[in-house]
């Protein structure tokens, strides 16, 4: 019977062992992770952990009986394809006969001056998290370097708890993977809120005795502050695969099915594999969110058991979101890939709308603000790229749009 | 068997609509509405739902 090796047991390590078993699965799963805990969501870790409106135990994932084998707190050092197994930090070899690698990422690091002094986060893991709240529980000024789904989450989160917060980025728009063209609106929300927002400005250092006391920022600029978070990206767990030989792109590059395309027994999920996306015209693209996480987990822990031959490809398009302020803002496909962006709905308080994004003649994405109810629809129109002129007129049929766009958008 | 939803938790993300639309949908307030009986036969929809949910909101009972 097949031994199935999972490295990563996060979200998409753990919908991969589950669908193993759904699909009838009887041999032994292995789950390595390197972190001491069973799988938990990260969501709620910028947001409701952050807020106290949730506890550490609320942001467990179910694990119910799965039946694997966990071998958690250690993290994989090694792949030794030849012989078939991965190796682990602690000396340990585990064998596999179809190995899924769900590794994903850790916080990038910042290492200028300063960068060892008290006070100074980073936000990926549930310590993290942890540690995060403990500091906004008593700090009066939070600097945030980065303006990305982290970093204006935490911004809103802090805003909550009444504590003062800067938060640069240099970019010239916050929230980047929603597109470019929001950034404006995105910008109005933050400083309507109190945030004091400056974007094209980098972090140069930071300086104070033994805990940060204040930061220097890029325009020479310097900010009094006594907790500081580095929310600048993500860097992918792929160290342990250098010299296996499997192809990095940085990330591991997987054909429609998750397999690897080095090595059939291998497959890849979420966040540390780069994926064929059909509306990005088949470009092998990494989708760092929660629901590629679980939908890959998911796939890759059917297919696995699969010949290649069998194997199912992903086609959903990608879905994210993100909840500040008590707004919530939604994407389908690829707003990040969008020359220019068309308002397609829009109620008549314009507080809730949909954008169409669109890159040539084609919508390649949507974003909707407080447009819950209408995502279905597009979600549908939105698999392959499709002319947007297309879309408009299917629109015309529709009956529950949240209404025309106002004339002076 | 028996489909619930915390409605505390649900935040009208979607991802059980696009599975089983016959069985949930968003209503105009873009809250979620759904059929608390389902027949057993769409028991493997469910559990898709409910692990598709990114707020873990959905349970299951026979």
């Amino acid at each position: 019977m097949l031994r199935l090796v999972i490295v990563g047991a996060s979200l998409a390590g753990l919908r991969a062992a589950q669908a193993a078993r759904a699909a009838g699965h009887e041999g032994e799963i292995v789950m390595i992770g390197r972190e001491p805990h069973l799988p938990y969501t990260r969501p709620p870790l910028s947001k409701e952990l952050l807020q106290g409106t949730q506890e550490i135990e609320d942001s467990a994932l179910q694990v119910g009986e799965l039946d694997v084998q966990w071998r958690l707190g250690t993290a994989a050092s090694g792949l030794d394809r030849a012989g078939r197994h991965v190796l682990l930090a602690d000396g340990s070899e585990v064998r596999y006969d179809r190995l899924i690698v769900a590794t994903g990422c850790r916080a990038r690091s910042w290492d200028g001056p300063g960068s060892e002094l008290g006070g100074v986060h980073t936000l990926r893991d549930l310590e993290d998290a942890v540690a995060l709240r403990a500091a906004l529980a008593s700090a009066q000024h939070l600097l945030i370097v980065g303006a990305g789904f982290i970093g204006c989450e935490v911004a809103a989160s802090a805003r909550a708890l009444g504590v003062d917060v800067t938060l640069v980025d240099i970019a010239s728009h916050p929230l980047l993977p929603f597109g470019p063209q929001l950034g404006e609106r995105w910008a109005r929300m933050h400083r309507d809120h109190g945030v004091d927002l400056r974007v094209g400005v980098g972090l140069a250092g930071l300086g104070g005795a033994q805990r940060v006391e204040h930061a220097e920022l890029t325009d020479g600029s310097t900010v009094v502050v006594d907790a500081v978070l580095l929310a600048l990206g993500s860097v992918l767990n792929t160290d342990w695969l250098a010299g296996s030989g499997l192809e990095l792109n940085p990330a591991v590059v997987c054909d429609s099915t998750l397999t690897t395309t080095s090595d059939p027994d291998i497959l890849a999920a979420g966040d540390v594999a780069a994926v064929p996306v059909p509306l990005a015209g088949g470009a092998a693209l990494r989708i760092e969110h929660w629901t590629s996480a679980a939908e890959h987990g998911q796939l890759a822990g059917r297919n696995a058991l699969l010949d290649p031959a069998e194997r199912v490809s992903h086609t959903t398009p990608p879905y994210f979101w993100s909840d500040q302020y008590g707004v919530k803002i939604q994407a389908l496909g690829l707003p990040a890939l969008a020359e220019r962006i068309e308002l397609l709905e829009q109620s008549p308080e314009d507080d809730r709308f949909i954008a169409a994004c669109v890159a040539g003649e084609n919508m390649v994405g949507i974003v909707g603000v407080n447009a819950a109810r209408r995502l279905p629809w597009y979600r549908r129109q939105l698999t392959h790229p499709r002319p947007l002129a297309e879309v408009k007129l299917q629109l015309t049929d529709e009956a529950t749009t949240l209404g025309a766009p106002l004339a002076a958008a | 068997m028996k489909v619930h939803v915390d409605m505390n938790l649900c935040q009208s993300h979607g991802e059980c609509v696009a599975i089983a639309p016959d069985v949930f949908e968003l209503g105009d307030d873009d809250m979620l509405v759904w059929q608390e009986e389902v027949p057993d036969d769409r028991r493997a929809d469910m559990e898709a739902a409910a692990n598709a949910c990114p707020m873990m909101a959905i349970r299951l009972e026979d």
